[in-house]
């Protein structure tokens, strides 16, 4: 990136005791800046004293008519390559290098580096500069993969030039199915200004192909997600969420099951990039919550191979696999976060990562106590793929703001929630269906009674959360396969 | 903004091909290794092949991993690999 100069301090200037005539000055300016303007006769006067000046102009070349040594700059390449991101800017070179340089009209400063004590006596004593053209929005990107060495160490993939790049994309195999946004050098650098992590660094490996991961491939996936800079401490974060051998990426892809990763934001971060986690949270219409969700997906594709019809064994699929990520809604202090109930500080901001097939509601308009509401919950969650299944499924429960009104003015936590319907959520083994997804995952004692009862989520977790809009008595169960020791939600904070 | 240059996001990786192994003309005196990848009912199979490759003399060792969802660890490959001259794997439930 460019160096920056702030144009309020002043540096320290040592001439060292030389004369103006023992150095040559470079110049950079633009007709679009008044302080240009007012520094153009300074510049003047500086040739005239016989000083040598090279005068970059980055617009106007008739702006600096007269001068003896004027360049074209409106490539940007000099400003590039002095580091130039105000104009005027006065560098001073000693034996071709430069030792001094002024940011802006500042009149002492001109005067010290010159050597010339009654520069621009007329003038202000300070004009702040305007912005260098190089500090254009896009165009630091844009010079660095010009003129500088970016560092990327991806495959570059030159098209026709009036190929279509989002075609291209599609041809290529690298689209969830919708169009992505083409992953140019450009954008991908600008992406990576959002984390401080070197693109080298990987991150892990993801499956199916078991492909190392590096900072940079998960930019580039950014970019054709939609993601901005910002969001990328999270994208970061949620890759390295799904990549832990707890939460079993492998086994979520491959499945007939249409479970998919799951992306849960917690902590200041989510607000701070303007997640949504109220009305229509699990629906379209918020950049960072299907940006994010994409983003995972699209790593798992390009990058692990993962695709539909492949390692992707999935009967259904759901459209949860375009992405599915949003915040918890944090804003009622009665109810502590997933987050802080796994022992995070409130001001930490995490990923959680969990296997989900998408939501259906509980729709319950009647109930007035924590009771009856439990109860209601209980009927939906049992009938999780099925009525008698109690092996490998685990479900979230997002409780909206209506029904979450209930339990508070009960009194009742989110532990104390989960605790009666742990206590509802036992199925007696006569109920329980034969073959996988019940009694085989029972023991022998366990099928001995038909009386003994089972918890639904036997090998499975459960959890309950907050989102969703403010109007309508509505909760949403996410549900899915796996359970302890096969598939586990996965929480990292974001460093 | 140029947008003929794109930079790839896949892993730029190529499949290796391997060639499968051949066949072994007979098994006999093989050493067989059958392998459960912990789905349902995949140890019924596994137990009824045991049963029948006994019953005729062979050699079998018994191989398991943890759990299905998680790839099998590179120490079991390994050790199925120099003690067995053949895997059976069951996959399905």
């Amino acid at each position: 990136m460019m160096r920056a100069m702030a144009q309020d301090a002043v540096p320290q200037i040592d001439t060292g005791g030389k004369r103006a005539e023992a150095h040559a000055f470079v110049a950079v300016v633009k007709r679009d800046c008044p302080t240009c303007a007012l520094a153009m006769p300074v510049l003047r006067e500086i040739e005239a004293r016989g000083c040598k000046l090279e005068l970059h102009v980055q617009d106007d070349l008739s702006f600096a008519a007269g001068f003896a040594d004027v360049r074209d700059d409106t490539a940007l390449a000099a400003s590039y390559r002095y580091g130039i991101d105000t104009v005027p800017t006065l560098i001073r070179l000693t034996d071709g290098r430069e030792d001094l340089r002024a940011v802006g009209w500042r009149r002492e400063q001109w005067q010290a580096i010159t050597g010339i004590a009654a520069l621009g006596a007329g003038l202000p004593d300070y004009r702040p500069g305007c912005g260098s053209l190089t500090m254009d929005p896009g165009m630091p990107a844009r010079l660095k993969v010009k003129y500088g060495n970016t560092g990327l160490a991806s495959r570059r993939i030159e098209l026709a030039p009036l190929a279509d790049p989002v075609e291209a994309c599609y041809e290529r195999g690298w689209s969830d199915g919708m169009p992505v946004v083409p992953p140019t050098e450009e954008r991908v650098l600008e992406m990576l200004d959002g984390t401080a992590r070197s693109p080298r660094e990987a991150i892990g490996m993801v499956p199916p192909n078991l492909a190392e991961c590096t900072v940079e491939k998960v930019a580039i996936n950014a970019v054709m997600a939609g993601c901005r800079p910002e969001y990328m401490p999270v994208v970061l974060t949620a890759v390295e969420a799904a990549l832990m051998p707890a939460f079993g990426l492998h086994g979520v892809l491959a499945t007939t099951n249409a479970c998919t990763p799951v992306v849960m934001v917690n902590g200041p971060i989510a607000r701070a990039i303007g997640m949504n986690s109220k009305g229509n949270v699990f629906g379209q219409g918020n950049r960072a919550n299907a940006a994010i969700g994409r983003t995972l997906q699209l790593v798992v594709r390009n990058v692990g191979g993962g695709r539909p019809g492949e390692i992707d064994r999935s009967v259904f699929g759901s459209p949860a696999k375009y992405c599915f990520c949003f915040a918890e809604d944090e804003d009622d202090p009665r109810w502590e976060s997933y987050a802080v109930s796994l022992g995070f500080s409130p001001q930490a901001s995490t990923v959680t990562v969990f296997p989900g097939d998408g939501i259906t509601q509980t729709i319950d308009h009647i109930s007035r106590t924590p009771e009856d509401l439990c109860r209601s919950y209980a009927g939906c969650l049992r009938a999780i793929y099925h009525t008698g299944h109690v092996i490998g499924v685990q479900a979230f429960l997002a409780v909206a703001q209506e029904h979450a009104n209930v339990f508070y003015a009960a009194g009742w936590s989110k532990a104390r929630v989960k605790e009666q319907l742990d206590g509802l959520l036992k199925i007696p083994v006569r109920e329980l269906v034969p073959g996988r997804s019940g009694l085989s995952g029972l023991t022998a004692e366990e099928k001995a009674d038909p009386d003994r009862l089972i918890p639904k989520f036997k090998n499975g977790t459960f959890n309950i959360i907050r989102a969703g809009g403010s109007a309508g008595k509505y909760s949403a169960i996410i549900p899915s396969i796996g359970g302890r020791g096969s598939i586990e939600p996965v929480t990292r904070e974001i460093r | 903004m140029p947008d003929h240059i794109l930079l790839d996001p896949t892993a730029e990786t190529q499949a290796a091909i391997v060639p499968r192994l051949k066949r072994p003309p007979s098994i006999k005196g093989k050493t067989i290794g059958l392998f459960d990848i912990a789905k349902m009912r995949g140890d019924e199979f596994l137990d009824r092949l045991d049963e029948l490759l006994t019953a005729r003399g062979h050699t079998v060792k018994r191989y398991r991993k943890k759990h299905f969802t998680h790839l099998a660890p590179i120490e079991l490959k390994q050790q199925m690999r120099s003690e067995c001259d053949l895997v059976i794997e069951g996959l399905a439930d």
